[in-house]
């Protein structure tokens, strides 16, 4: 046990600044975290769907859980069922095998929702396409909110999605 | 190269890999199989083509010599063939994939569910033959439902999971039957993320498909785009610089230690120590921040193009990466004593989701998990090629088949990698990065096989000549997770639900790869 104790504190704590959401004034985590409370009420959760993608943006998506972006931090988390999502985060392109569960995952997401695709496959099909496998980009399946491009987007510009998203999120106060 | 008791005249593919391939009969086809099996080959990859030019069916074995690439012409007789899933039971599924894909089917197998086509197509379309629809918005049919093996029994019950699973995963549906808490059988159904990357190769020129190549497989981008630059400048019998083949060689290996990083991370979480991955997690950032600085990209994606690599290392970057290995193993080993000594972790990674060598053998169990299980094959050790050659790489290997032999396998391979990337940072030849391709005149093919960091990725391609355009004929690209999904089903017989996670993730196998 002295040895993970001995790591960590010798690690210390690696948490970076938050990026800035959409062109707006720089906010501090704390200040995030109090507008994510003003808008929803208590955290952010975070539904990630993957309708087809090659596996790219889902590692920098994992990344966002890293103690340099500490995402949890910030009051967002990750949660396994859509039902208790306020915001779907799809990664594409769709493809057709995938086009009926990413609509029942985003039907299933309760009211109101917010659609953060990921990624130039998620935006435009990217180097995939449209196709008789692939439906291109995620708005051709489901209405999206905000599109970060990249390939992959480094987690930082996903972060920052996120956020911008979030500022879009109508605020209904404590539901 | 020969093959024991066959006549065949195998021509060699000019590559930095011994490669070959030779056209068979249909009574070599099935005789070429039951020797490659008895002189202890392997079943690498196999596909089909058809079109307006070529009926045929191909299969690549890996034997002591190399990788043999056996094509058999399916014009003159019917379109069906003997099946090979007798000798190499990984050849089913992708006989089920050839067939959806090509139109091109074995003999006498039981299991005729289609695999790749969930009924979304446009109904009775075969991709690669029927070529392009004229209209994207062609009529197209609704998801059909899946025949699952049934297993009956007092209190038996399924429990059906996907494929939009719990975490930031990829998409698949695995389907348990269970007693109680004990799996007695999984089975499952893949291809959600298949997004017609074979057929969107023939629209793309070779000089450009090797991005589409870089995302067959996101985590295995350099892999792959190696893979597929391999059979391009083979197929136009292109050298490319030392200096190019070192820095391909030392992104393989950061790509390697990238993943293990990402997994022993995952693997501690998944046994509820976040604490592990939240200190792996740090060293991949690090990591990966090094790679972005170094070569523009996190991933490194787009990196490896045809003739070489996109760009030269700046000579201050070379300490940078240096230092960075020597700090980061020194982390990675204090890791690997609190992993080892952790009691709570160590009981959930011993002897969960095993595979036995006698098991891993016979299913052809490959690459990373192989070794974890007996099955000693590296190609950066078996077939070295430049810069290998010159490493004498010391292969990771483990017989105890489980999740704590897995573990172990990663942890020894980030250690072996970090001393081949110093290595070869000691070691860069000076010269040029890249050198132009001169696509050949006459239509050929080409391969490319690399050890990723998951198994050996194998890429079979063929373009054609100035007369029309060089474009790409066919263009196959194989992820070990091929063979190593079925094996999964049997790492998790007799295991407990809660730890097929944990197993999951041992082997962290490729959806999008195999999916195509």
């Amino acid at each position: 046990m002295w040895k993970i104790i001995r790591q960590i504190a010798r690690n210390g704590i690696r948490t970076e600044t938050v990026p800035v959401p959409g062109d707006s004034v720089p906010l501090e985590a704390a200040r995030i975290q109090r507008k994510v409370l003003d808008i929803l009420g208590r955290a952010l959760t975070i539904r990630m769907v993957d309708a087809g993608s090659c596996n790219g943006c889902e590692l920098e998506i994992n990344a966002l859980g890293n103690p340099y972006y500490n995402i949890e931090g910030l009051g967002i988390k990750f949660v396994a069922s859509p039902r208790h999502a306020d915001l779907l985060l799809v990664t594409g392109p769709v493809s057709r095998n995938m086009e009926e569960a990413l609509r029942r995952t985003f039907d299933a997401v309760p009211e109101p929702k917010l659609v953060v695709a990921v990624g130039d496959c998620g935006a435009d099909g990217g180097i995939f396409g449209e196709s008789y496998a692939s439906c291109g980009r995620i708005a051709s399946v489901i209405p999206v909110d905000l599109v970060v491009p990249g390939c992959p987007p480094a987690p930082i510009e996903i972060l920052r999605g996120i956020l911008t998203a979030v500022g879009r999120y109508p605020a209904t106060g404590v539901r | 190269m020969v093959i024991p008791g066959l006549t065949l005249v195998l021509e060699r593919i000019v590559a930095p890999l011994p490669l070959w391939h030779a056209r068979v009969s249909l009574e070599d086809w099935q005789r070429a199989a039951i020797a490659v099996r008895q002189s202890d080959g392997r079943l690498v990859s196999l596909w089909a083509r058809n079109d307006t030019a070529v009926r045929a069916v191909s299969v690549a074995y890996a034997l002591t010599e190399g990788l043999a690439w056996l094509e058999l012409s399916l014009e003159a007789v019917e379109v069906s063939y003997p099946s090979l899933d007798t000798f190499f039971p990984a050849a089913a599924r992708m006989q089920r994939a050839a067939m959806d894909l090509s139109g091109i089917g074995p003999e006498e197998v039981d299991d005729r569910r289609p695999w790749f086509n969930h009924g979304a197509w446009p109904e009775g379309y075969v991709p690669l033959r029927d070529g392009v629809p004229v209209t994207s918005d062609a009529a197209r049919g609704d998801a059909t439902d899946y025949p699952f093996v049934r297993v009956e029994g007092d209190g038996v019950h399924e429990i059906a999971v996907g494929p939009v699973h719990a975490g930031v995963i990829e998409p698949g549906h695995f389907r348990f039957s269970v007693v109680g808490e004990k799996v007695l059988r999984l089975e499952q159904r893949l291809g959600y993320t298949h997004k017609g990357i074979e057929q969107r190769f023939t629209q793309l020129h070779p000089l450009q498909a090797h991005r589409l190549a870089g995302r067959v497989s996101g985590d295995s981008t350099v892999a792959y785009a190696w893979a597929y630059c391999m059979a391009l400048e083979a197929a136009s019998r292109c050298e490319i610089p030392p200096r190019a083949r070192w820095l391909r060689a030392l992104m393989l290996e950061r790509e390697r230690v990238a993943n293990h990083l990402g997994d022993l991370g995952a693997l501690g979480n998944d046994v509820a120590l976040a604490f592990g991955l939240a200190q792996f997690s740090r060293l991949r950032e690090d990591w990966l921040r090094l790679s972005r600085e170094v070569f523009g990209h996190r991933l490194m994606m787009d990196c490896i193009v045809p003739g070489g690599v996109c760009r030269d290392v700046d000579p201050a970057r070379i300490e940078s990466m240096s230092r960075q290995c020597v700090a980061i193993q020194r982390e990675v080993l204090a890791l690997r004593g609190i992993y080892e000594e952790h009691a709570g972790l160590q009981d959930r990674f011993m002897g969960t989701g095993r595979v036995t060598p006698d098991l891993a053998g016979r299913l052809g169990l490959t690459g990373m998990a192989g070794r974890a299980s007996g099955q000693a094959r590296d190609l950066r050790c078996d077939q070295p090629w430049a810069p290998y050659d010159a490493l004498t790489v010391k292969m990771a290997t483990q017989r105890n088949g489980d999740v704590a032999a897995r573990a172990t396998v990663r942890f020894d391979e980030v250690a072996e990698s970090m001393r081949l990337i110093r290595a070869l940072l000691a070691d860069l030849p000076a010269g040029a990065v890249c050198t132009p391709v001169n696509l050949p005149a006459n239509g050929t093919r080409g391969a490319g096989w690399i050890e990723g960091w998951r198994g050996e990725i194998f890429v079979a391609l063929e373009i054609g000549g100035d007369a029309d355009g060089h474009t790409i004929r066919r263009c196959h690209c194989h992820d070990p997770s091929w063979q190593n999904w079925p094996v999964l089903d049997h790492a998790v017989m007799g295991n407990i639900v809660p730890d097929f996670p944990l197993i999951n993730k041992s082997f962290n196998l490729s959806y999008s790869g195999h999916d195509l």
